[in-house]
């Protein structure tokens, strides 16, 4: 994979020129490259549901008769797909009581947290210069993995929540740095590798889900295991009217510690080098074999964490084979939005949370699929990634070369 | 995309060498030394009494070929001694600094497939001519997917989006081929479909200059996203206008179709089965002996020179992805207008990730490539087959396999594979 | 057929590559252009081979201007070009490179390979090139890839043949070979465009010299000139050829290799039982021309290559076998030959350079933290005392100019606490100011007492660095002679020969 757009780049020296460095980037237009491709992307998901919604349809039957249904059908299509997701991710205002006002807010939070534990885990491999496009498979071994703990043990919740939490990271890290170990060893492209191995993890799980005395619950004939134990389960940390849960709150210690890894730690600083220039990296002294495999390592763990906040939080009641719901890929798109640093992705995760929670409001208010998400998400990305085609869509003036 | 990493040392370059010293592979020795013993392991632990019978025809064969009844365990035994004597003779090879041959390998895959399948179904029968036919329809998609694979690759371009093609084409096979009622009219929409996503591939990858891997992996999220999108808005509450495709009829080819066991295979298949063999024919020709073929295979090599030659590189990538796109589109039609006259949500299943593992265990050549997939083709329907005998081997094992030996085969296992140069590489003249 | 290029001026962004260039070539005639490395040589050729679109100016091929818009234009004109980086693709054969572009074909598109290959014979046999046509590039000798490129050319019927810098990779043999072939084009009533920083070349077969420096044309001169009036011109200052140095005051053998090996993961060897020693204080260069297992000595030094037989002891302690971190705690600072790939990460700040291999235990560097401050005001002080043209110690590496990248890897390596420095074509592709600053660093390191190894492809670096100079050839060690060894001799060493006089 040669230097694109999206690729990762060792971050501006931070500091005193800090808050100066994010004007510039504003006025360079790279942010508003990005608020221009969300907006963009946006607009074409209007279109999708303007152009398949039945009203419109009908009304564009006479549109040159009467024009002015068709654009009053169209705009009541979009608005109303766009107030719904709104309403189903910031703040209902159908509700009479604030806790149920802002209960979509805090939905959207929750389905935040797992897309940004996973797109830090495809973010920090990307500034390594690896794809881990294996976040599926991941997922699933850690959720196996994690659920397998929270309901195999009765511990007290101390020693329990946390033992389940370590056993999913783990998981997810040896899946990931195995990955990273075969690209070290013998040069095995890590976009195959991570690929192949998130079918062969789903069937592993899916094995492991469907034998008895392995995962499967105790005279089931379902691939499902049995739910988890209450003392592994993630704390609702605003009480039980609310869904969210502490997943949350380690998916933002996960950002402040890779934001440390990533700009202050020497670790980090050799990840960046192997990641810009792995001869020079070589040639320096730096293992660069081993730093993929760790790298890989600590991906996985993040994306492990992803993977356990789904079976001990989101759906504590068993392990299945959907349980990573799309965030493995989710995260790519999250870490691509977020340029692959810390920050950028808290950010996109929040907005992608937001299009989730929103998503399935959208859906169930106004019955139009919830794949529109999918569709907006993915468009951003491309967006993103390709900011002289925003830039010629706006008419932008091009960026002057630094 | 480059296997070539940071962690060997500076190759060389056509400098002045003092000799080459022989290092001879003992990789096929250790995969033939552990599948005889694995082969004899399952044979001495878990072997059950009886006879085990190979049905060689179909039932509708003009020349009914007997049914082969063989007792299970003695000629299992036998079949696995033989791959012992073919592992003896590898050894021997190797000692002796020379290199297994390939008739050797394809021998010793053959009995170790028989003896497994003897052990598989003791007791019961193995229906051959289903079991081939079933894996060569379930093949068909894969194939196609990765002539376009190869072919993108070839000049150059990565494509992740097979799986995206397939998925568009399937799709809008459906729609064209219900609301015309033809299936012609159907695959080419799907062809169309392929090229269109190629066309956005290009666009960001080629003009753009975007990660070509990561192009590929949203687009095939777009595809999923779009089609299940429009599939539950448009197509499920029209399904009798919009998602009814009329399906290609089986046409026997005369003469070929009545062979004795090669006929009922490969030749009383439907008309997309047939051109698939042209593509592949077309493909494999004209990559390797025409002008355009050496064009294309010089852009995926060294494009800037390719391109001081006079050979416009961008131009030739997008003529080649937008074909290979086409290609692949074909091979979604194969799901909606031959296996299952109709379109479902993420119908491919992720087939197009097991078509790219064939461009890779293909070692990015044609013929190669639609060997892999045969083989892939071949492990899911075994899975199945296994299934109904009964067998002891988890059916998720057998589904796992045509990515394990893709892990195999990237980490150099099983042959280093050697991709195009310039593969992944956007070329842009400073 | 007669070239003319009249005020040609290209830029990229502010910065002039070409400023209102002037060239006459005519049918017959070797025309030299001269000048250091970035003057902008390579940036007129590619105008005039179409890779380039030209800002203002015209290119004037028999008194018809001519309009380019790519290589295929330039090539129907008439114009040939044997590029410095071969543009050959190692996988295909002789013929199927030649015929790359202009491919006879026979029904629907087939390739007439028969054809083709008829053609390579002809030409080859025409002027004893002695290529098959049916080789894989990628096998071929260096030499020989360049004569599939001038086949290339012919095969084109190209009337105007540019050969751009074609010698930094031939033996000096290849090299007079070149040369004989240059002269048989001319007899042939070619024009021959040849671009070459080296004085010795065009003094040897240019019929008009044009020196260009900074992208403008300087003058121009007769074939009789000297070394030193061309050097003068193409400096644009008066240059000293030589490096001033004292007689070394050697000490104890420090680094000894005894019996090194070096193998390729394809089983090629590059190495083959190679024996030297170099004192404290001393430098010893290898001269060979580049591809003779050079890169591979210096990779070996450091622990880069993995198949390493044999014995390199540094102050007695055995270095085969350890890994690169070892190997540089050691005491071994390391030169890249090629800076942009091996020596500097091009997105990194200089500062954040300047600690590359100090990443583990170093002053910036406390309990796995990075010590920003520490390696601030350390960079500051090295960009000084290098004088490492930058705005700041944050720029990118990557935007700094050729000399001054390399004056950060020389600063670099030389703030290390070393036991031995090797130094791998210290000063390619860099401008003169910063060569004679590099090479009077080099000079103050061994006069501190510290070994030094220099490996380079340029004869004239070598005489003027070393103490002693060992000779590579295929891999084995020619002959290590005196540092004042005259260069006929060293230049036949090059070619294997090993001259009786010689003391070894």
């Amino acid at each position: 994979m040669s230097g694109t757009e999206v690729k990762p780049r060792a971050t501006p020296p931070e500091g005193p020129s800090r808050s100066q460095s994010v004007l510039r980037e504003i006025a360079s237009g790279n942010a508003l490259a990005g608020v221009l491709a969300v907006f963009l992307a946006v607009v074409v998901g209007s279109l999708m549901i303007a152009i398949t919604d039945e009203e419109v349809r009908a009304s564009a039957s006479y549109v040159f008769a009467r024009p002015g249904d068709f654009f009053q059908a169209s705009w009541d299509a979009i608005w109303g797909a766009y107030t719904a997701l709104f309403r189903g991710a910031v703040y209902n205002d159908r509700v009479d009581d604030f806790a149920t006002q802002i209960r979509p807010l805090t939905e959207t939070l929750k389905f935040a947290g797992p897309l940004i534990a996973a797109g830090l885990g495809v973010g920090l491999a990307f500034r390594a210069s690896l794809f881990n496009i294996g976040g599926r498979g991941q997922m699933l071994l850690a959720g196996a993995a994690a659920g397998w703990v929270s309901f195999t043990f009765d511990l007290p919740m101390v020693v329990h929540l946390p033992l389940a939490i370590f056993a999913g990271m783990l998981a997810g890290a040896l899946w990931a740095g195995l990955a990273g170990l075969l690209k070290a060893r013998t040069g095995a492209h890590e976009v195959i590798v991570t690929i192949m191995l998130n079918y062969v993890g789903y069937y592993l799980v899916f094995f492991a889900l469907s034998r008895q005395g392995l995962l499967q619950a105790p005279g089931s004939a379902n691939p499902k295991s049995a739910p988890a134990h209450d003392s592994a389960i993630l704390p609702k940390i605003l009480g039980d009217r609310f869904n969210l849960h502490l997943g949350f709150v380690l998916a933002l210690v996960a950002v402040a510690l890779v934001w440390w890894l990533l700009n202050r730690s020497t670790l980090g600083y050799r990840i960046r080098a192997v990641g810009e220039n792995p001869d020079a990296a070589r040639a320096a002294g730096i293992n660069v074999g081993r730093t993929y495999t760790v790298v890989m390592l600590i991906a996985g763990a993040l994306v492990g964490l992803a993977g356990a906040n789904q079976v001990l939080g989101t759906v504590t009641s068993g392990v299945t084979t959907d349980l990573d719901a799309g965030i493995g890929f989710d995260a790519i798109t999250v870490a691509l939005l977020g340029r692959s640093k810390p920050l950028g992705i808290l950010g996109a995760g929040l907005l992608f949370g937001a299009f989730k929670a929103g998503g399935f409001a959208m859906q169930a208010s106004e019955g139009i699929p919830v794949d529109i998400v999918l569709v907006v998400q993915s468009l951003i990305v491309l967006f993103i990634a390709a900011p002289p085609l925003v830039r010629a869509i706006f008419r932008l003036p091009a960026k002057e070369a630094k | 995309m480059s296997t070539t990493t940071a962690l060997s040392p500076t190759p060389h370059t056509g400098g002045p060498v003092v000799g080459t010293v022989k290092v001879a592979s003992r990789k096929t020795l250790v995969i033939f030394a552990v599948l005889t013993a694995g082969l004899a392991l399952i044979l001495a632990t878990s072997a059950e009494a009886g006879d085990t019978t190979f049905r060689l025809a179909a039932d509708s064969d003009f020349f009914q070929l007997p049914q082969l009844t063989v007792p299970s365990l003695p000629t299992a035994w036998v079949l696995a001694a033989v791959c012992a004597v073919l592992t003896a003779e590898s050894l021997r090879r190797y000692l002796t600094k020379r290199s297994t041959p390939g008739w050797v390998v394809v021998v010793f895959a053959v009995a170790w497939m028989a003896g497994f399948l003897t052990w598989a179904a003791a007791g019961g029968s193995v229906p051959v001519v289903g079991l081939l036919a079933g894996s060569l329809a379930l093949a068909v998609p894969l194939v196609f997917g990765a002539l376009g694979g190869v072919l993108g690759e070839r000049a150059g371009v990565v494509n992740i989006a097979i799986d995206g093609q397939l998925l568009l084409g399937a799709f809008a096979a459906a729609i064209v081929a219900s609301s015309t009622g033809s299936p012609w009219a159907g695959l080419v929409a799907a062809m169309l479909a392929g090229a269109l996503v190629a066309l956005v591939l290009g666009v960001f990858a080629i003009t753009y200059l975007v990660d070509q891997v990561i192009v590929g992996v949203v687009l095939n999220v777009l595809v999923i996203g779009l089609t299940s999108f429009l599939f539950s808005q448009v197509l499920a509450p029209n399904a009798a206008t919009l998602n009814s495709p009329p399906r290609f009829p089986r046409v026997p080819i005369p003469v070929l179709g009545e062979i004795p066991l090669v006929g009922p295979i490969f030749f009383r298949q439907t008309v997309v089965v047939y051109l698939l063999y042209i593509a592949v024919a077309l493909v494999t020709f004209a990559l390797y002996r025409t002008r355009w073929g050496l064009r294309v295979r010089a852009v995926g090599e060294h494009p800037k020179a390719a391109d001081t030659v006079g050979i416009k590189v961008n131009r030739t990538r997008y003529r080649t992805i937008l074909l290979a796109g086409a290609i692949a589109g074909m091979g979604g039609a194969f799901y909606t207008l031959v296996s299952v006259p109709q379109f479902n949500r993420e119908m491919t299943g992720g087939a197009g990730y097991i078509a790219l593992a064939a461009v890779i265990f293909g070692k990015w050549d044609p013929v190669r490539a639609t060997l892999a997939a045969l083989l892939f083709g071949f492990a899911s329907n075994l899975q199945g087959v296994l299934a109904v005998l009964g067998s002891p081997v988890p059916s998720q094992f057998m589904l796992m396999l045509p990515y394990v030996i893709t892990i195999f085969a990237v980490a150099g296992l099983v042959g280093r594979s050697r991709p195009p140069a310039a593969d992944g590489v956007p070329y842009q003249k400073e | 057929m007669k070239l003319v290029l009249r005020d040609i001026t290209k830029r990229f962004g502010s910065l002039v590559a070409n400023d209102r260039i002037s060239l006459e070539v005519l049918p017959g005639e070797v025309h030299c252009l001269l000048g250091e490395n970035g003057a902008g040589k390579s940036t007129l050729m590619n105008v005039l081979y179409g890779l380039y679109r030209a800002d203002e100016g015209e290119i004037v091929l028999d008194d018809v201007v001519q309009h380019f818009s790519g290589p295929g234009d330039a090539m129907a004109a008439g114009i040939g070009m044997v590029h410095q980086h071969f543009m050959l693709i190692p996988v295909f054969t002789v013929t199927e490179n030649v015929m790359l572009g202009n491919e006879a074909t026979g029904f629907a598109g087939t390739l007439d390979l028969d054809a083709a290959r008829e053609r390579v014979r002809e030409i080859s046999s025409r002027f004893g090139f002695h290529v098959d046509p049916d080789a894989i590039v990628e096998d071929l000798p260096v030499g020989v890839q360049q004569r599939v490129e001038i086949i290339k050319a012919l095969s084109r019927d190209a009337e105007v043949l540019v050969f751009d810098e074609p010698t930094a990779v031939l033996t000096p043999q290849e090299t007079d070979e070149l040369m004989d072939i240059m002269r048989q084009l001319k007899e042939a009533g070619k024009a021959i465009v040849f671009i070459t920083h080296k004085l010795r070349e065009v003094r040897a077969v240019a019929d008009r010299i044009t020196v260009i420096r900074r992208g403008a044309v300087v003058g121009e001169a007769e074939p009789t000139a000297t070394n030193a009036e061309l050097a003068a011109l193409m400096v644009g200052r008066p240059v000293e050829l030589t490096v001033h140095k004292d007689a070394p005051q050697l000490g104890d053998d420090a680094l000894v290799v005894r019996d090194l090996r070096v193998v390729d993961a394809l089983g090629q060897v590059h190495l083959d039982g190679i024996s030297f020693t170099i004192k404290a204080g001393e430098v010893l260069a290898v001269a060979g021309v580049q591809g003779n297992g050079q890169t591979q000595l210096t990779e070996a030094l450091l622990g880069l290559q993995d198949h390493v037989e044999g014995s390199i002891t540094l102050d007695g302690k055995e270095l085969v076998g350890r890994s690169v971190r070892k190997v540089l705690d050691a005491g071994v600072g390391f030169i890249p030959e090629d800076r942009q790939t091996d020596g500097l990460v091009g997105s990194f700040s200089i500062a954040e350079n300047l600690m590359l291999n100090r990443s583990f235990r170093s002053p910036f560097v406390r309990r796995g933290a990075l010590r920003r401050d520490a390696l601030e005001t350390f960079a500051e002080q090295k960009l000084q005392d290098y004088d490492v043209r930058a705005p700041d110690i944050h720029t990118h590496a990557g935007k700094l100019s050729g000399g001054n990248q390399q004056k950060v890897v020389v600063a670099r390596e030389l703030s290390r606490d070393l036991r031995l420095l090797v130094a791998a074509q210290p000063t390619r592709g860099v401008d003169v100011g910063s060569i004679e600053f590099i090479h009077k660093q080099v000079i103050a390191t061994r006069d501190s007492g510290i070994p030094v190894l220099v490996v380079s492809t340029e004869l004239d670096e070598v005489v003027a660095l070393a103490d002693r100079i060992m000779v590579l050839y295929r891999g084995q060690v020619v002959g290590i002679v005196p540092g004042d060894t005259p260069r006929e001799t060293l230049g036949l060493m090059m070619t294997g020969e090993r001259p009786k006089d010689v003391v070894a």
